[in-house]
Formats: C-alpha cells, sequence, structure tokens
C-alpha cells in the first residue's frame, strides 16, 4: 500500500431532477488498495461509479485520475488510460461466445482494431489473454456457449472476465457478487482478491455482502442518501455509531 | 490452460459450410448461360437465354444492395429506412455522369497509350470513383444522425433524410438534369458494357461483382474492426466501457455498407440505362429489408438467398396472379416472418423448425384485443 493518490473524487455531485444521488462527495483512491463502497440501497454508489466511468456527465464537481482532471472524458478513453469496470447489473454481448465477449475486451487497447480485412481470430493474442482470463475467473470449458446461455453465477463471471481483459490499472466492482447464491460468493471473493492483489492494482468494491467488504478491503467508505457518512478501515467503520445507526447494525450485527 | 483454443475450429465463430455452397453456386452460374444455350438451342444474346441472364443480372445486383444492408443491419444492428439513398446515389450519379458530363469530355478529349484510344476507360474509371465518394458522403451523412439519435428517433430520422433525397431527383426545378419524375433515360454506356448488344458481359460482370462483394463483406464481419461493430449491435453501453467509441464503427459501419449500395446502384444504372425516382425510394429499402428478412438476418448469404427468391417469385407470382400478386406475396411473406423469424438460412443453422411457435403467434395476433 502507497499513499499516493490514483483516483480522487473533488465535491461531486449528480442530479435526477430534484432528486440528488449523488451529494458533494469527495473521495481518494489510493493505490494498490482495495477500497469498499458501502451504504443502503439508493445510497447512490452505482451513481457514483457511473461519474466515475463517464457513463453519466457530472452536475457539479471533479474526476481526477492520477492527477489528471477527467471529468469531461468519455467512457472509452477512460478505458484507455486504465479504468475498468463491471456492472451490478449484468452487461455482457449476449449473443456472442463467451471467448469473443473477452476477446472484445483484449482487443480493445491493442492496434489492430482497424484491421478491416484481416481475420479477427488470426490475433493470437488476443486470444492468448482472452484464454488466461477465462482460466482466471472459471470460465474454462464455457468458451464456446454463448453468453446468454450461461447460468447467472457465470454471468457475473464473464462480467468480471470483460473488465479484466482491459488489463486496467483501477477496477471497479460493483456489486460483483449481486444475485449469485452463498456457496458461489467464496469463489468470486477469492478472483476479485487474486486479480487485484496479483498485479498490484487498485480496486473499489461496491458490496452488500459485509462479511466479504469486511474481510477483503483496507479502506470503507460508507455512504448515505448521496453524502459520505463515514470513512475508515474496516475495523473503524465496524466500531463506527454513526454507521452502526444508519446501516450497518442489522447487517453487521447479524455476523458478530 | 489446459488445451489450446482455436475458434477456427468453432462453429460458433466461423461457418465453413457457407464457402462450399457459395463456390458451387458459382459455379453453377457461370455455366448457366451455356447450358440455357444448349437445352433450349437460342444463342446466347436471344431469346429465353437472354432473357433469363436479365433476370439473374437483377438478382445479382439486388443480392449486393441487400448484403449492404444486412452489413448495417444485421451485423451492425443499425435499422435505417433510408439506405436506399446509398444505392440511389450510386445511380444517379453514375446517369448524370454519364450523360451530362461523358459525352463532351469523350468529344473534347482523346486520351491515347500507344495507338489504343482509352479515353472511355478512363471517363469509366472517373465516373466510378465519384460514386464511391459520393457513397462515402451519403454514409457519413447518415452516421452523422445517428450520433445523438437512438432506435425509432433514428429510423424515422433515416427515412425523412431518405425522403429529402428522393424529393431531390423529382424536383422539376432540375427538370433538364434529372428528368425529374421520369428520371434519366437513355444513358449512353460503352459498347462493350450495353445490356442488350452484350448481356452476357454484363451477366459476367454483375455475377463477379457479387461473389466479390459477397467475400469482402465476409471478411470484413470477421475482421477485428467488423468483430467490434457487432458488439455495437450488441451491447453499446459495454463497447464503449472496454474502449471502443461507438461513433466510429458506426461510421465504418454505414461507409461500407453505403458504398457496396452506392456501387450496386451504379450497376443497376447501367443494366437500366437509366436512374429513375423508385431507386432511391422507401420502396428500395423495404425491398432490401424484405430480401434480408426473408434469406435470414446477419447471415450475408441470406440476403442472397432472399434476393434470389424476390426475384423469381415476382417473376412467377405476376404470370400467376396478375396485379394482385404482391398481395399473395405480403401473406407469404407474414408467413415467413411467423413461422421463420430468423429467416431461411438463420433457421436452417438452427436446424429448428419454429412451426408450434408460429401457430402461437398468428392466433395470438388473431385474438389480440384492445
Ligand atoms: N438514471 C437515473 N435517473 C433517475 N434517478 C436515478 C437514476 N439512477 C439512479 N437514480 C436514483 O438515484 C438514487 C441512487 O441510486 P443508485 O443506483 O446510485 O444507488 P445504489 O447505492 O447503487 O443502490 P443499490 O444498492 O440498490 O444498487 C436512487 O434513488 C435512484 O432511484
Ligand atoms: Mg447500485
Amino acid at each position: 500500500m502507497t499513499q499516493e493518490t490514483i483516483l480522487e473524487a473533488r465535491n461531486l455531485s449528480k442530479a435526477f431532477g430534484g432528486l440528488v444521488a449523488v451529494d458533494n462527495v469527495n473521495i481518494q483512491i489510493r493505490k494498490e488498495t482495495m477500497h469498499a463502497i458501502i451504504g443502503p440501497n439508493g445510497a447512490g454508489k452505482t451513481t457514483l461509479f457511473n461519474l466515475l466511468s463517464g457513463v453519466m456527465p457530472v452536475t457539479q464537481g471533479r474526476v481526477l485520475f492520477k492527477g489528471e482532471d477527467i471529468t469531461s472524458l468519455p467512457p472509452h478513453k477512460r478505458a484507455h488510460l486504465g479504468i475498468g469496470r463491471s456492472y451490478q447489473i449484468t452487461n455482457i454481448f449476449p449473443n456472442l461466445s463467451v471467448l469473443e465477449n473477452i476477446r472484445l475486451a483484449a482487443q480493445a487497447k491493442g492496434k489492430d482494431n482497424f484491421k478491416l480485412f484481416s481475420k479477427a481470430d488470426d490475433f493470437q493474442q488476443y486470444i492468448d489473454k482472452s484464454v488466461e482470463v477465462i482460466d482466471t475467473v472459471g470460465l474454462s470449458g464455457r468458451e464456446f456457449f454463448l453468453a446468454r446461455d450461461l447460468p447467472h453465477g457465470e454471468k457475473r463471471k464473464l462480467e468480471l472476465g470483460i473488465m479484466l481483459a482491459c488489463d486496467p490499472e483501477l477496477l471497479l466492482f460493483d456489486e460483483p457478487t449481486a444475485g449469485m447464491s452463498s456457496e458461489q460468493v467464496p469463489e468470486l471473493i477469492n478472483i476479485i482478491r487474486k486479480v487485484v492483489q496479483q498485479k498490484s492494482r487498485t480496486a473499489i468494491l461496491v458490496e452488500h455482502r459485509m462479511d466479504m467488504v469486511m474481510s477483503i478491503s483496507d479502506v470503507i467508505t460508507v455512504m448515505n442518501q448521496g453524502r459520505v457518512l463515514a470513512e475508515g478501515s474496516p475495523h473503524e467503520i465496524a466500531k463506527n455509531e454513526q454507521v452502526q445507526i444508519a446501516y450497518l447494525g442489522d447487517l453487521y450485527g447479524e455476523l458478530t | 490452460m489446459t488445451e489450446n483454443i482455436n475458434p477456427k475450429k468453432n462453429r460458433f465463430l466461423t461457418n465453413f459450410q457457407d464457402e462450399r455452397i457459395i463456390l458451387v453456386f458459382l459455379v453453377l452460374l457461370i455455366a448457366f448461360p451455356f447450358v440455357m444455350n444448349l437445352i433450349t438451342g437460342t444463342g446466347l444474346n436471344e431469346g429465353v437465354t437472354k432473357f433469363w441472364q436479365g433476370q439473374f443480372i437483377v438478382f445479382f445486383i439486388m443480392a449486393v444492395f441487400a448484403m449492404s444492408y444486412d452489413l448495417l443491419m444485421g451485423y451492425g444492428g443499425i435499422l435505417s429506412f433510408g439506405h436506399a439513398a446509398s444505392f440511389g446515389g450510386g445511380a444517379y450519379t453514375f446517369a448524370l455522369l454519364m450523360k451530362h458530363w461523358a459525352p463532351n469530355f469523350m468529344s473534347n478529349y482523346r486520351i491515347m497509350v500507344g495507338s489504343i484510344n482509352i479515353t472511355e476507360a478512363i471517363v469509366l474509371i472517373f465516373v466510378f470513383l465519384a460514386v464511391l465518394l459520393i457513397s462515402i458522403l451519403i454514409g457519413l451523412l447518415f452516421s452523422a444522425t445517428s450520433v445523438r439519435l437512438k432506435g425509432a428517433y433514428f429510423a424515422m430520422l433515416t427515412l425523412a433524410l431518405g425522403s429529402a433525397l428522393y424529393i431531390l431527383v423529382k424536383a422539376t426545378d432540375f427538370h433538364q438534369w434529372t428528368g425529374a419524375d421520369e428520371g434519366l433515360h437513355g444513358v449512353p454506356v460503352p459498347l462493350w458494357l450495353n445490356p442488350t448488344q452484350n448481356r452476357l458481359t454484363i451477366y459476367f460482370i454483375s455475377l463477379i461483382f457479387m461473389f466479390v462483394c459477397y467475400m469482402v463483406m465476409k471478411r470484413m464481419v470477421n475482421s477485428p474492426t467488423g468483430r467490434v461493430i457487432i458488439a455495437n449491435r450488441e451491447n453499446e453501453d459495454r463497447m464503449r466501457m472496454i474502449g471502443y467509441n461507438p461513433v466510429v464503427y458506426r461510421t465504418i459501419a454505414f461507409v461500407s455498407s453505403s458504398i457496396f449500395a452506392g456501387l450496386a446502384g451504379a450497376l443497376y444504372s447501367i443494366w437500366n440505362t437509366s436512374a429513375s425516382p423508385t431507386m432511391i425510394s422507401a420502396v428500395m429499402t423495404i425491398n432490401a429489408l424484405i430480401m434480408t428478412i426473408l434469406g435470414g438476418i446477419g447471415t450475408l448469404i441470406g440476403p442472397i438467398l432472399g434476393a434470389a427468391i424476390m426475384q423469381t417469385i415476382s417473376q412467377f407470382f405476376y404470370t400467376w396472379f396478375g396485379a394482385r400478386w404482391p398481395l399473395v406475396f405480403g401473406i407469404l411473406f407474414i408467413l415467413i416472418v411467423m413461422f421463420l423469424p430468423y429467416g431461411i438460412v438463420g433457421t436452417w443453422r438452427l436446424k429448428r423448425l419454429d412451426v408450434k411457435n408460429g401457430w402461437k403467434r398468428i392466433t395470438g395476433m388473431l385474438s389480440r384485443k384492445e
């Protein structure tokens, strides 16, 4: 863990009409940390991700990546800078094979995107990369399944695989375990832990499963109604009274 | 990593059967005029042999037009109702230049290589370059509209743009150039390209044109760029998030599709020695849509089949049903859409007939109450 900041949100706000989904959020993500963002439903976590990844224009404030202002940069340019994102609601290429889903992501940063008359499958480097990613997320054997035919748990793995194949420096995980059964969760946590630590990447993790959050994150930010309620180590957050009242009480209480 | 993944061996990614089928057809089509000639005893440039060459020429050209539509709709997921603008644009560019510019040029200049007069060849090359340029511009125009608009709004705008061009060629203000309602007739084409005197030449040119276009498009949809265009159809949000700019890839889809359509239009103009407003009208786009749906969206070979069926049907249905043939065709088309929702080629590939669901769709449609 270093002290260097990789991503920063300054006074970031997003309003949908009268509803302020993200309200003056200041957050600093330090390099090579696993930074969790928790908060009740509707707290604005996904909206914050949308602002950080550039899917939505901000209402106010700035986003800085490695000190560079990226507030008005479109998502595809942020992807090239090294920001990857996975979605809470599975967002894949449904009628393409698992391999092609991931191969597309692997191809994105290469120099071959504008080769109109060569065969995509002849670029072995992207296929090798994809096979590696498929192996990492545990989808080996599923290469030629259509994405839409996968069971939910495997779709979630594919969701991660697509992000990983882009080889981002900063990974935004939006509830990677959403909709998974408890038996499937540990495997996914291990995958996340592995891919983040392996290449000394940085990750922001939005997650509802508190046991998972507490065990793998270095820093936790708690959001409520668009605002940052508290920030600290898992230990500090677990002890924080305000947090317990607003959110953690019932959830974390059950576990301890 | 236990085994080596070879996507080339997988049926989801490539379809070798297509290539084999298309080669067989190519051989049959090359032989066709000569076989006709042997069987019927009519000369290559007369009677039924000549007539059927004409039918096939239209089929070849329409197949390219339909494939270009499939490239846009089936692979790019872009539903444009103004695609005929490219086809008609190509036809009009060719006809206008050949009629108003080429004769002047050829009477004033004579370009010789040794003792061979190549003026005509130069003129043809120039005119086709102009067709290419106009097709690219039309492609860019349409893709510019897709930057901000999505779905139905976009489809409406393409219809409006297409109609604008249709109105433009019909405008009486430009009658002396475009022939307005009647279009341009008696477009002078070089003798060796003359569809009445040298039909066999046009037959082979169109056949090769279709074959080459198929090969090129097939290659394109399997290229790195083509795969991203398909990804754009599948999920634009995700495509953007992994680092592709959708606008760029949509533009490539539009422009390449427009080029194929424009070239087909120019060839159609040679075949008819004319260009008329119908070639640029929405009806023309709908024809491409029907051919593509009939054959199978996103298959390339499907639109070729669709074009063949359309051509055959419009020929025989007219003799069978007279002026009412479109009605019969309409009903047939609805049945095909109901029972073969993936088109003929699509259904063939899925190896599954959807008869049961077809009935459900029909009864569902009939019993729907407001
Ligand atoms: N596109 C949108 N238009 C209007 N309102 C929106 C939009 N997206 C989110 N909201 C609203 O903003 C608030 C925050 O939503 P958001 O999805 O960011 O919450 P979240 O913290 O991700 O919740 P969850 O844990 O359920 O995923 C909610 O009240 C939601 O209804
Ligand atoms: Mg959310």
